[in-house]
């Protein structure tokens, strides 16, 4: 079996055995070959760059090409049509995080989330004491070439779930090398820097 | 251009059983022309049909008596992403073509003279019934893939409608599910400019020893037209002129227009592309429509198929654009299909198809090679020695 990122573990730790998954972001694959291969998921995958896609298709996945921006999925699935939606570390690269989320809970029971924590002390840090965005090993980018343009805290991300009557499911906080501490589970928002959610609509 | 395949030699099968058309018109009997290239393997199981688009034949590949390559000579052959050391290729001219196969310029059998207009018109599931023949002829139960672009891609979709058991993979390129209002109109434009030709003698122009050069030309001209984006055509002609003063005449001012007019010359010509052919592939298209049989509900039409699809549309293509693909796609997501989408980066229209372009060849490659794993059947010594080595 192919090595798989310690991430993408995380969340397999998260799927039901045969469920029906969309991968947003799928790059070249892995996640989802992963998946079908352990787990005997079946589903699609949606990724924009060419390349990744030639990856895909070689793995035998089936993966649709299409621009996260360009508010498709609801055109492409109806409502509920998957177990989960998943999209690792995408959220805060898409123009309009908000209602690409609203379209995810639309197409999927579940969704799987990831990305950055913009309230990680280290980028405190460097913006209370250096007067600088912040540059680390998990946001290696310039303020002026980032692809990162909707950058968030958990607080923030919590805050908008609550606001769009969104559950948090489950919730893992790991640092960059994906392993847990006790530092983080008492203080995620200053030591996490990366976060898996798990959410779905709150049932009224 | 490398041409790896030599020449080919064209084949005819003759079909004697009749053939039922969906206009209700029956073909007593009929010849199809076709190419294969590589070889078919024991079990049958890596056979590939090529559908050809309006103008194209089954001369795909290689080359011709004339040395002519064929016309996706840069896709098919060995090493190439239609891998003929893998498969076994075959391509017909459409039945009503021009090339071989039975249409409008062979000798009617009740009259003794040829058909000209009097050829029924066909469609495209006459073709794929007609296509049918050659399959069984050829020996193979079931197609590893069908191949087709733009009115190709149309009659790969026909195919998967009609025989879902008779292929395992359908790769549908620059196609729709049915042609648009502008669709139909530019075919019409087309029809009426060969139609209205002095020389077209309402179709019995080979009666009159003629061919309505003017007509098909400007349905070529119109044709070709829409096959090219605004934006390479800007690139490759501009407002370039041919000569430095501007003339105040209605002679070719620009290199455009000195463009548009030899490619008709040449179609109507050089290619000696019948009339009557041209107006009925037009014709095939405009009726294209297989959700009309289901509600015109594409996905309910595509409920049945069992084939796997790669759906391939090309970013400036607005013949028949991505967002008629998707619409494909749409359909055969909502069956839970195993589908595969991919929009190709060109800046030559729908004429990109048929050209080279890394993506896209990258991606019928991938495509390919997974369509060959599945051919291939696991060589239980290979299993063994590894077994051993452990």
């Amino acid at each position: 079996m192919s090595q798989i990122t310690p991430e993408f573990k995380l969340i397999s730790e998260w799927i039901k055995p045969n469920s029906r998954v969309l991968d947003l972001g799928c790059g070249d694959g892995q996640l989802l070959q992963h998946l079908i291969d352990t787990y005997g998921v079946t589903g699609y995958g949606m990724e924009i760059d060419s390349f990744k896609n030639i990856q895909a298709i070689e793995k035998g996945l089936n993966v649709i090409q299409s621009d996260l921006n360009s508010h498709d999925l609801c055109d492409y699935f109806d409502k509920d049509s998957f177990d989960y939606v998943i999209m690792t570390q995408a959220l805060q690269v898409v123009s309009r995080p908000d209602e690409l989320l609203e379209d995810m809970l639309a197409i999927g029971k579940q969704i799987i989330i990831t990305f950055p924590n913009f309230g990680h002390w280290r980028n405190r840090a460097q913006l209370l004491f250096k007067g600088h965005m912040p540059k680390t090993d998990t946001l290696p980018y310039h303020w002026y070439d980032t692809p990162n343009i909707h950058m968030c805290t958990f607080n923030d991300f919590e805050a908008l779930c609550e606001e769009k009557d969104i559950e948090v499911v489950a919730r893992t906080v790991v640092n960059a090398e994906h392993r847990r501490t006790l530092g983080m589970s008492i203080a995620p928002n200053w030591l996490g820097e990366v976060a898996l959610y798990k959410v779905q609509r709150k049932t009224p | 251009m490398t041409i790896e395949l030599g020449v080919i030699t064209p084949q005819t099968l003759h079909i004697e059983q009749p053939l039922t058309l969906s206009s209700g018109s029956i073909l007593p009997r009929y010849d199809l022309i076709y190419e294969t290239y590589g070889q078919l393997n024991a079990s049958a199981s890596n056979g590939i049909l090529i559908c050809h688009a309006l103008s194209g034949d089954h001369h795909v590949a290689g080359l011709d008596a004339n040395n002519k390559p064929g016309w996706w000579n840069d896709y098919i052959g060995p090493g190439k992403p239609i891998d003929t050391d893998h498969f076994f290729v075959v391509c017909s001219n459409n039945l009503g073509g021009c090339h071989g196969s039975t249409g409008p310029t062979t000798l009617n059998p009740e009259t003794g003279k040829v058909y000209g207009p009097d050829f029924p018109i066909v469609t495209c599931r006459d073709w794929v019934n007609s296509q049918n023949e050659l399959r069984k002829h050829l020996g193979i139960n079931q197609w590893a893939a069908l191949i087709g672009g733009s009115m190709g891609g149309m009659q790969v979709l026909q195919w998967a409608i009609d025989y879902p058991d008779k292929l395992q993979h359908a790769i549908v390129i620059a196609a729709a599910p049915k042609l648009s209002a502008q669709n139909i109109a530019f075919n019409e434009v087309a029809r009426r400019a060969i139609m209205t030709d002095p020389d077209f003698h309402e179709g019995r122009f080979l009666e009159h020893k003629t061919v309505p050069k003017q007509g098909l030309a400007q349905a070529r001209m119109l044709g070709h037209l829409t096959y090219l984006s605004d934006d390479m055509m800007g690139a490759k002609f501009g407002r370039e002129r041919r000569k430095d003063e501007l003339q105040y005449n209605y002679e070719v001012e620009f290199q455009v227009e000195s463009y548009l007019r030899y490619q008709g010359e040449k179609f109507a010509t050089t290619q000696n592309f019948d009339a009557n052919t041209y107006l009925l592939m037009t014709k095939a298209l405009d009726y294209f429509d297989p959700a009309s049989e289901f509600d015109h509900d594409l996905s309910k039409t595509l409920a049945q198929t069992t084939a796997k699809f790669l759906v391939i549309a090309f970013t400036t293509d607005w013949r028949f654009a991505p967002a008629r693909s998707h619409e494909i796609v749409k359909a055969l997501l909502d069956n839970d299909t195993d589908v595969s989408y991919a929009e190709v980066e060109s800046e030559h229209g729908h004429d990109a198809f048929l050209l080279r372009n890394e993506h896209y060849e990258g991606l019928f490659r991938a495509y390919m090679q997974r369509i060959i794993s599945e051919i291939t059947p696991l060589d239980p010594l290979i299993f063994l020695n590894q077994k051993v080595d452990k």
